[in-house]
């Protein structure tokens, strides 16, 4: 694929002595949505968390295996990872803003990424805007962010990882804590977003899957079963196990 | 059988945590009743007077402060800066096992020993002499140890997530330790800084050899300057006085003022502390 924004070949990966990635190949392309699905403890924030190397910050860890995004081996020695997760953003599960003000919220990545001063209202506004948070917040800006709501709070980190300008976007069941108008949003705006970045979105709702991505992965005990366009996997699965897990025979 | 024994174990608990307020409230009773005769402004405000057997405590009041927030300005920043590399820095191993078994045995080393530390190195080889900064000194190694274990608590207990949101924004450790990770803890290293104030603001030994003086006409003007100090005035007015019926009010009285020292400095933290926890609930 001439539009392949990351490469992953070969991902193998153990928590001490136990595998959780097995043989991961996958191909990403460029400004789409993939959606990775499958059982509870299959691997999915695990495989999500070796694209910016958050597993790092786990002991224990053992990879083999490489990541390429946009040609540069990740897991390569002098790989500055700092840089490469400013490049690859991240919304967790659980939102988790930080105990500040939601201004300081979205500044504090521009601050640590030495964006200058004078630019950072604007950006905050900016990205407040891309994330449909704007108009419910702008009068409140200094205000802290725990006393939004959830589907606030997890808008809110969505504007803070896009305040930095990342290139790929990783989220991890972002909806999983919210009610369905606060999943909605997020839908819509990951709908949006996909216009500008390259989005990797793990979900357990398999209508959603259909809904926002453009391809999907079927992970199950640690390997990919199946992998390709959305439309495909969910209307001719290949693999009998895929076939199942949509139709809700396991999960 | 076992509701009986739950009974029981209530009723033991009750009673021991009754003894415990009882005596306390029978120490505080005590201690007014014999030093409420002198208490007043002036008592407060003025110098000793007569060796000491008329006029106030204002000169060990100051001296008291100046060495409990010296003490407090040196361990603080060594304490959090000891407290980030144990629980953020180290790894497990022999190195930090040593340095958390000398820091346990520092928290039970009596007293004394601090003072007598302080007067062979702060007093004597660095030449601080009897001084401000030699008792600040002293105090400061005094209370690192609670200054260290609660500030790693405090560490330990913020939530990964604050770290991890960090970390995928591009932050380094520092920068996330630093803008994270501190300010979250900051009510709870707080605590640690109430225990030691009132800690360094109570001792008597390690103060008594390195900064404090029986009797003296001016105010420090320096960090070199000797003080008095309540808890050593207590001692002297108690061991050293020659009129015991004028002097043993006045110790008490000092009690007094002590006692209310310590709860005023704790209230102003407690206090740092509620407004920094209501502003940062998650
Ligand atoms: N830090 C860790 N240490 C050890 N095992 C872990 C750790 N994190 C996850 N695991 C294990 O790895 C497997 C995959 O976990 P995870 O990636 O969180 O699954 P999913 O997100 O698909 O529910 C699970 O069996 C889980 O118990
Ligand atoms: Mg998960």
């Amino acid at each position: 694929m001439v539009n392949t924004k990351i490469f992953i070949k070969n991902l193998n990966l153990w928590f001490g002595k136990k595998q959780v990635l097995v043989d991961v190949n996958m191909n990403i392309a460029k400004k789409t949505v993939t959606a990775i699905m499958g059982p509870s403890g299959c691997g999915k924030s695990t495989f999500l968390r070796c694209l910016n190397r958050m597993n790092d910050l786990t002991d224990g860890v053992k990879i083999t295996g490489e990541i390429t995004i946009d040609n540069k081996k990740i897991y390569e020695n002098g790989t500055d990872v700092p840089t490469l997760r400013r490049k690859v953003g991240m919304v967790f599960q659980r939102p988790n803003p930080f105990p500040k003000s939601i201004y300081d919220n979205i500044a504090y990545g521009l601050r640590i990424n030495k964006v200058s001063r004078n630019k950072i209202p604007e950006i905050v506004e900016k990205s407040l805007e891309a994330a449909a948070l704007w108009t419910e917040v702008k009068d409140r800006l200094h205000e802290s962010a725990m006393e939004l709501s959830g589907g606030q709070q997890q808008r809110l980190c969505i504007a803070r990882a896009i305040a930095i300008e990342p290139e790929v976007i990783l989220m991890d069941e972002p909806c999983s804590s919210l009610d369905p108008a606060g999943m909605f949003k997020i839908e819509d705006l990951i709908e949006k977003l996909k216009e500008e970045y390259t989005i990797i979105v793990v979900t357990h709702n398999m209508q959603q899957a259909a809904r926002i991505s453009n391809f999907t992965a079927f992970l199950y005990l640690g390997r990919v079963m199946e992998f390709g366009d959305t439309n495909q996997i969910f209307t001719k699965p290949k693999e009998k196990l895929t076939e199942n897990y949509i139709s809700g025979k396991f999960g | 059988m076992r509701k009986f024994n739950q009974f029981i174990g209530f009723t033991f608990s009750k009673l021991a945590v009754s003894i415990v307020i009882l005596t306390l409230f029978a120490i505080l009773l005590f201690i007014f009743k014999r030093g409420f005769s002198v208490l007043n402004p002036s008592f407060i405000f003025e110098f000793p007077k007569d060796g000491m057997t008329k006029g106030g405590i204002f000169p060990a009041i100051i001296g008291t402060l100046c060495l409990s927030f010296g003490g407090i300005l040196f361990a603080l920043p060594l304490g959090v800066m000891g407290a980030i590399y144990l629980s953020e820095y180290a790894k497990s191993n022999i190195v930090i096992r040593i340095i958390r078994l000398g820091i346990n045995n520092l928290a039970g080393t009596p007293s004394v020993v601090f003072g007598l530390f302080g007067l062979a190195v702060f007093v004597k080889f660095f030449g601080f002499g009897v001084s401000i900064l030699s008792g600040s000194l002293t105090l400061g190694i005094l209370i690192l140890p609670v200054i260290i274990r609660t500030t790693e608590e405090a560490i330990t207990a913020v939530p990964k997530e604050f770290r991890e949101a960090s970390y995928a924004l591009g932050a380094t450790k520092w920068e996330t330790i630093k803008k994270v990770v501190l300010p979250v803890a900051t009510p709870g290293i707080l605590t640690g800084v109430i225990l030691g104030v009132g800690r360094a603001a109570g001792e008597t030994a390690p103060i008594l050899f390195t900064a404090t003086t029986f009797y003296t006409r001016y105010l420090p003007d320096s960090i070199f300057s000797e003080v008095m100090a309540l808890p050593y005035h207590i001692y002297a007015l108690m061991t050293e006085g020659t009129k015991s019926e004028l002097q043993l009010p006045i110790a008490y009285g000092t009690a007094v003022v002590l006692l209310f020292l310590v709860l005023g400095i704790n209230l102003i933290a407690i206090t740092i502390r509620y407004r920094a926890r209501k502003e940062k609930k998650w």
